[in-house]
């Protein structure tokens, strides 16, 4: 029988030897905060923010003054916050100005601009752009309509305004920031890396060395030391978790929801994991293999399963990958609960998160081997 | 109860036999040592009297269980050191012989226990900070914590520096003081003569030879020898002139065996009819060493280390025989 005093046991003096590693504690506890602080700090600010427009203004009069014009125009583009405009003098030539600062998105404003306007004669703006690029037609789309603005005022005159308008609003009641998605995405990470990794590396080391084989000398069943691993990556999971979402919340105003829910996933995924890296180290014959094939299944998950950025913005044929990655179903469950309160979903994954980990743990409980024939 | 009882045990490892028909029994108190070159099978046979390695036939019996079928049983009641004992590196002795007592579900006081196996010194260091005397030491001590009546020790002193070694000799003393049963491997001959009570010399999976260290060289050695430093010219023509057997190690030394007294006599009048040279005349007895290089065919190291130079050839082994 399974003895709780015996696992108590194993778990303190594991849980000690964890403390004391440097390396595993960095890896375990502080890497996934610092890679929040990173990708919170690049993608917050300047993410959902502003295309960056080259331009040349060659709507120049004689007494070297800009054109009354053009500067209203390129005052119309700065005021819809979608464009960041930046100055290019005239004498550059503009298209190798753009290839040298690696941009593609351009205006040049012609010369006589002013003139022409006022004086009813057509006129053409050029727009560089890169039709590949989503920022090209971004670009091309706002250029639009204040070219459709200055037409309008043309006929109806200063004091016009237009007859359809836009009101804007979002499906949700709340507005989805990029924080949001990173937080259980990277709660995902550090739930699939440091089980996984040190499961591998500690099942295939403790072989190697006939370090099983000696405990397996004393009462601790193999059922008693894999459970206390488990046990032990589930709360190193649950401190990495509390870290990441106070970081999330406090210094990136990330709006998560916590709720009960999120404890089943806190749970199995660690579960799910340690197990896995358990049968990783326990089949592969040697301590390089068992890293290899570690890697292999860990490096995938690691980066297509919805870790750093939403899966909605992967290609279909990728997406149909993250199905079968066992991280996705952990994430979208996480993202369920903590994004969309959308508790259905979360019910679904939490089901296919259940049966795996059974499935993984009995499979590493029966394979691994206290001792050899 | 008699503690070890195993009869015609067999173990392969493909064409290789590793133990091959091993029978013998060790009593009460009793200090066994299994004294072989490596390769001789002696881990694989006290593996599987520790119920790690499964037989591949015969009987086992150690404290009256099976130890492959009982192993977990009998787990509780021996203490062991396995060949190459280890521990994890972030734990220090205190705290090991403390997890081992929560293991067995025993109240210990690590600190006593650690002071018998005189690591008391140590108690706080991490494991991967230990020496390897000092770690060898530990495993003695987490061999103590069940207060098992039957202790197993696979090589306790390999590798380790002759102070660390006798250190360890010292609490095996203890051991056998207090009457407990223990079986050791060692490839140490001065090991064997100094701690055990009773001898089994294996190679190539059998024993060759058991007993008292006295018996083994009564029955094995070759009784009484004159030895003297002389040429090889000299070890020939005694051969030559009498019917002694002469034998001539290569290095100007000749070797004599007396059988009756009056072979001494013989051979000193032939010495001096030759007229040769020689000098420092002396007669000795086969110790366990020449008993053991007869009968595994290697040679003892400066160490006291056996070392064999053709492990496998057992048609040179006889021819010497």
């Amino acid at each position: 029988m399974a003895s709780a005093r015996r696992i108590a046991s194993d778990l303190r003096l594991f849980g000690r030897g964890y403390l004391r590693n440097v390396a595993g504690l960095f890896f375990g506890l502080i890497f996934p905060v610092i890679l929040i602080l990173i990708f919170g700090a690049i993608f917050s600010s300047g993410f959902s923010g502003t295309i960056t427009l080259y331009y040349q203004n060659k709507d120049v009069l004689q007494n070297k003054d800009v054109g009354l014009y053009s500067a209203s125009f390129l005052d119309a583009l700065n005021r819809t916050n979608a464009l960041s405009l930046v100055y290019v003098n005239e004498s550059e030539d503009f298209s190798q100005y753009l290839s040298t600062h690696s941009a593609s998105d351009g205006l040049v404003i012609p010369e006589g601009f002013s003139a022409n306007y006022s004086s009813g004669n057509p006129v053409n703006v050029t727009v560089y752009g890169n039709p590949s690029q989503s920022s090209s037609s971004i670009v091309s789309g706002v250029v639009s309509g204040v070219i459709n603005l200055f037409n309008l005022k043309y006929y109806g005159g200063p004091q016009v305004s237009p007859i359809v308008g836009v009101s804007q609003t979002t499906g949700n009641a709340q507005v989805t920031k990029y924080i949001d998605f990173l937080v259980p995405g990277l709660v995902g990470f550090s739930i699939l890396v440091s089980p996984m990794f040190s499961l591998v590396s500690i099942s295939s080391e403790y072989k190697r060395i006939k370090l099983f084989k000696q405990l397996s000398l004393t009462p601790l069943t193999k059922i008693e030391w894999l459970a206390s691993k488990v046990l032990f990556y589930i709360l190193l999971s649950a401190a990495s978790f509390l870290l990441m979402v106070a970081v999330g919340i406090f210094v990136f105003n990330a709006n998560i929801v916590l709720s009960l829910w999120l404890i089943p996933f806190l749970v199995l995924g660690p579960m799910f994991f340690a197990s896995l890296g358990m049968l990783v180290g326990t089949i592969s014959k040697s301590t390089e293999t068992a890293s290899v094939v570690g890697n292999i299944i860990t490096f995938p998950m690691m980066f297509l399963s919805g870790t750093f950025f939403p899966i909605t913005l992967m290609p279909m044929y990728l997406r149909y990958v993250a199905h079968v990655l066992p991280l996705f179903y952990i994430i979208d469950g996480l993202n369920g609960v903590m994004i969309y309160s959308n508790y259905a979903q979360a019910a679904i994954d939490l089901v296919v998160v259940a049966v795996i980990t059974i499935v993984a743990f009995v499979a590493a409980a029966r394979l691994f081997k206290w001792r050899e024939d | 109860m008699i503690p070890v009882e195993i009869s015609s045990v067999k173990k392969s490892y493909g064409d290789i036999k590793a133990v091959d028909g091993v029978s013998f029994s060790v009593n009460e108190g009793e200090v066994f040592a299994l004294l072989g070159p490596n390769g001789a099978g002696k881990t694989t046979l006290i593996e599987i009297m520790e119920g790690l390695r499964k037989r591949d036939d015969g009987t086992v019996k150690v404290l009256g269980l099976d130890p492959w079928d009982s192993g977990y049983v009998l787990h509780r009641r021996i203490g062991v050191i396995p060949q190459d004992f280890t521990f994890f590196d972030k734990a220090n002795p205190r705290e090991a012989v403390k997890y081992y007592g929560d293991l067995f579900g025993v109240s210990v006081d690590a600190d006593s226990i650690l002071k018998e196996v005189v690591l008391d010194d140590s108690v706080g260091v991490l494991f991967e900070n230990l020496s390897g005397g000092q770690k060898q030491k530990l495993g003695l001590a987490l061999s103590l914590v069940n207060s098992a009546e039957l202790l197993f020790l696979d090589e306790p002193t390999t590798g380790l520096d002759p102070n660390a070694r006798r250190a360890i000799w010292d609490v095996i003393r203890a051991l056998r003081s207090k009457g407990k049963t223990v079986i050791l491997t060692t490839h140490y001959l001065d090991e064997a003569e100094q701690l055990s009570d009773k001898v089994a010399i294996m190679n190539h999976g059998r024993i060759v030879a058991m007993g008292t260290p006295e018996e083994i060289i009564e029955t094995h050695g070759s009784g009484e020898r004159l030895e003297i430093h002389g040429t090889e010219e000299l070890a020939v023509y005694l051969r030559e002139n009498t019917k002694l057997n002469v034998v001539y190690n290569g290095k100007g030394v000749i070797d004599i065996a007396i059988i009756q007294k009056r072979d001494a006599l013989v051979a000193l009048t032939a010495i001096e009819k030759s007229g040769l040279e020689w000098h420092d005349l002396h007669t000795r007895r086969d110790s366990l060493d020449d008993v053991f290089v007869k009968l595994v065919s290697g040679r003892i190291d400066e160490k006291g280390e056996i070392k064999v130079e053709n492990a496998r050839n057992d048609s040179h082994d006889k021819r010497r025989r």
